[in-house]
């Protein structure tokens, strides 16, 4: 395979006849063997992207490969080299676990035997060898994810798209899906993530692209992104919000970033922290205010969406949600 | 939505083999018919529910039925199977719209199986699901006196009919099922469309029991006409046109409703 596992060249998506822009000039590389994050709130044009890229929808303009194959042109030959877990766990909920990934090793075109045999192995994998002959609907939701990712990895495929493996699911299951995905690219898998968890994008993914209405607003490694920011953020706490929006004032020229004030916290990137820190302290003193408490930290994901789209990713729930209405018309996320 | 959605590449045609394509089917109609015995509301909806009708017909309304030169019983009992077959063939849109809404077709689309094995699968799943209701249905109304004289080889030809025209008819459900948003509201969308062609027809009365506005339609629309070919057939009583009338409505209505369920088919998920 070649040094880019999926190229995505200036893709665009229209829906609703062109008047709304899913995909807006998006070009993206992922190199073999890495784990690559689609990170952006809801709407942002993340599943639109892996819809194309897995085949399920053509794009309006543009060029992509996977596998070195054309997704327009040679559509089956990508699908045998791409394994796809949906947002929604996609398993049958009247077949067993096993049926469900025996069937899946059919419509691979696999022997009987060879599909029982991979089937079983997964199961093991999974940790749902216990649960294999119990119907997929008696399973929880975590055992559910990792049935549906079982399923993806049926044939062995050499490139995984995870669409929001983790939405939906406890922290305990969350740790074990990444663990996994983690065991997988070590095996050499390249696997394409999308997420609105920043930690989850922070965590997993060696680089990251930022997606906003359809278009790429940042792309580098997660260190990349972070020192966009500065290197620090100042948290500092006060009695009443009244103090808060009054010490806001006073630290505004400590960066060249403004500070964010929500409630009694206030949040400022600063190039060095202990330096800041003492002169905030002296300042927010002279004034008379005393503080609640203050805390050094390395900035997250988090701080890098707020600065680059000016709002936070998990709250942004946009007005012009994905047209993928019969997504939202299905059950509850498991 | 832009027609690169619609295009059929020559990619997919070179390697879906027909082969794979049968196989394909195959792995799918099994695993419907598998699933469809493992909820208890559907085996009720699809086995005891016409028995209920043969019950009711017989025992509660028939008395008040006049029917000339045969038993109501030997009437009825043609009639609520091919009612039967029809109703079953709203399970078609139940099955596709749930498989969508819980992302299953997406599933399906992005693996390198043929991709018409998702309908093929699940009307071909649907007519076997039919046959076994006749069989069912057969069997109850030989208990409650239903006595066709006309052959074994014309009972088989009368269920061959009506199972041809379900299977056709079963393409527009896939229609339905495609656009619904779930299966609530596909099975819902099916009355409207089930209700008048099993109920404005020849399968509880004879035509001179309607009312006079409503003849014209009851006698020529699909299923009467379904209805009395499968009736003669079983009876030993003359079809007249009506088996080829069936027969030809069958080619009709799979000729236009397949290739919308198609093109749906590749437009959703």
């Amino acid at each position: 395979m070649s040094q880019f596992a999926v190229e995505a060249t200036n893709i665009v998506r229209t829906f609703h006849d062109g008047s709304f822009r899913a995909l807006d000039d998006v070009t993206l590389r992922v190199p073999t063997g890495e784990v690559f994050g689609l990170l952006g709130p809801n709407g942002s044009g993340k599943t639109t992207m892996v819809r194309i890229l897995s085949t399920i929808l053509f794009p309006t303009e543009g060029v992509a490969t996977v596998a070195g194959y054309d997704v327009v042109k040679n559509p089956n030959q990508v699908r045998r080299h791409i394994g796809l877990a949906g947002q929604f766990a996609a398993v049958d909920e009247n077949l067993t676990g096993f049926e469900n990934l025996r069937m899946v090793g059919f419509l691979n075109h696999m022997a009987k035997p060879h599909a029982v045999t991979r089937s079983r192995e997964l199961l093991e994998e999974f940790g749902l060898a216990d649960f294999g002959n119990k119907l997929a609907k008696t399973y929880s939701g975590g055992m559910r994810r990792r049935l549906d990712l079982a399923a993806a990895l049926v044939a062995n495929p050499p490139i995984l798209f995870l669409d929001e493996p983790t939405t939906g699911l406890d922290p305990q299951s969350r740790q074990d899906l990444w663990a996994i995905i983690e065991g997988l690219v070590e095996g050499g898998t390249t696997v394409l993530l999308t997420t609105q968890y920043l930690e989850e994008a922070d965590r997993l993914c060696k680089q990251l692209v930022v997606l906003d209405h359809g278009k790429i607003i940042a792309e580098g490694t997660s260190s990349q992104l972070k020192s966009r920011l500065g290197n620090t953020v100042l948290v500092l706490t006060f009695g009443s919000t009244d103090q808060a929006s009054l010490g806001a004032g006073l630290i505004a020229n400590l960066s060249p970033k403004a500070p964010n004030v929500d409630g009694t916290v206030i949040e400022l990137t600063v190039d060095s922290g202990p330096a800041a820190a003492a002169d905030a302290l002296r300042r927010i003193d002279a004034a008379g205010i005393v503080l609640v408490g203050l805390q050094l930290r390395e900035p997250s994901l988090d701080d890098v969406f707020l600065n680059l789209t000016g709002h936070k990713a998990e709250d942004a729930t946009t007005a012009e949600a994905e047209p993928t209405s019969r997504r939202s018309r299905r059950g509850a996320k498991v | 939505m832009t027609d690169t959605a619609l295009k059929f590449t020559s990619d997919e045609a070179q390697h879906t083999s027909l082969r794979w394509a049968v196989s394909d089917t195959l792995t799918l109609a099994r695993r419907n018919l598998l699933t469809l015995f493992r909820i208890p509301t559907a085996v009720v909806f699809a086995m005891i529910q016409p028995v209920m009708f043969v019950l009711l017909f017989r025992y509660v309304f028939g008395g008040a039925i006049p029917i000339k030169g045969t038993s109501y019983v030997n009437y009825l009992v043609p009639g609520i199977l091919v009612q039967t077959t029809i109703f079953g063939s709203v399970n078609t849109a139940i099955g596709l719209a749930e498989d969508l809404q819980r992302g299953l077709i997406e599933r399906f689309k992005a693996l390198p199986m043929a991709r018409m094995a998702v309908l093929g699968g699940r009307t071909i799943a649907d007519v076997a699901r039919n046959v076994m209701v006749l069989i069912i249905i057969t069997a109850v109304g030989f208990a409650v006196g239903f006595r066709p004289h006309g052959g074994f080889f014309n009972y088989l030809a009368a269920c061959l009919v009506m199972l041809v025209f379900a299977y056709c008819l079963s393409w527009g459900f896939a229609f339905v099922g495609l656009t619904a948003p779930n299966s609530e509201t596909a099975q819902a969308m099916t009355f409207p469309l089930i209700f008048p062609l099993t109920f404005a027809s020849v399968i509880f009365v004879q035509l001179i029991h309607l009312p006079g506005w409503m003849r014209p339609f009851a006698n020529n629309q699909p299923v009467s006409q379904t209805a009395d070919a499968v009736r003669g057939l079983m009876l030993g009583q003359p079809v007249g046109n009506s088996v080829w009338v069936s027969l030809l409505w069958s080619v009709g209505l799979v000729a236009v409703l397949a290739p919308l369920a198609v093109r749906r088919f590749r437009r959703a998920a």
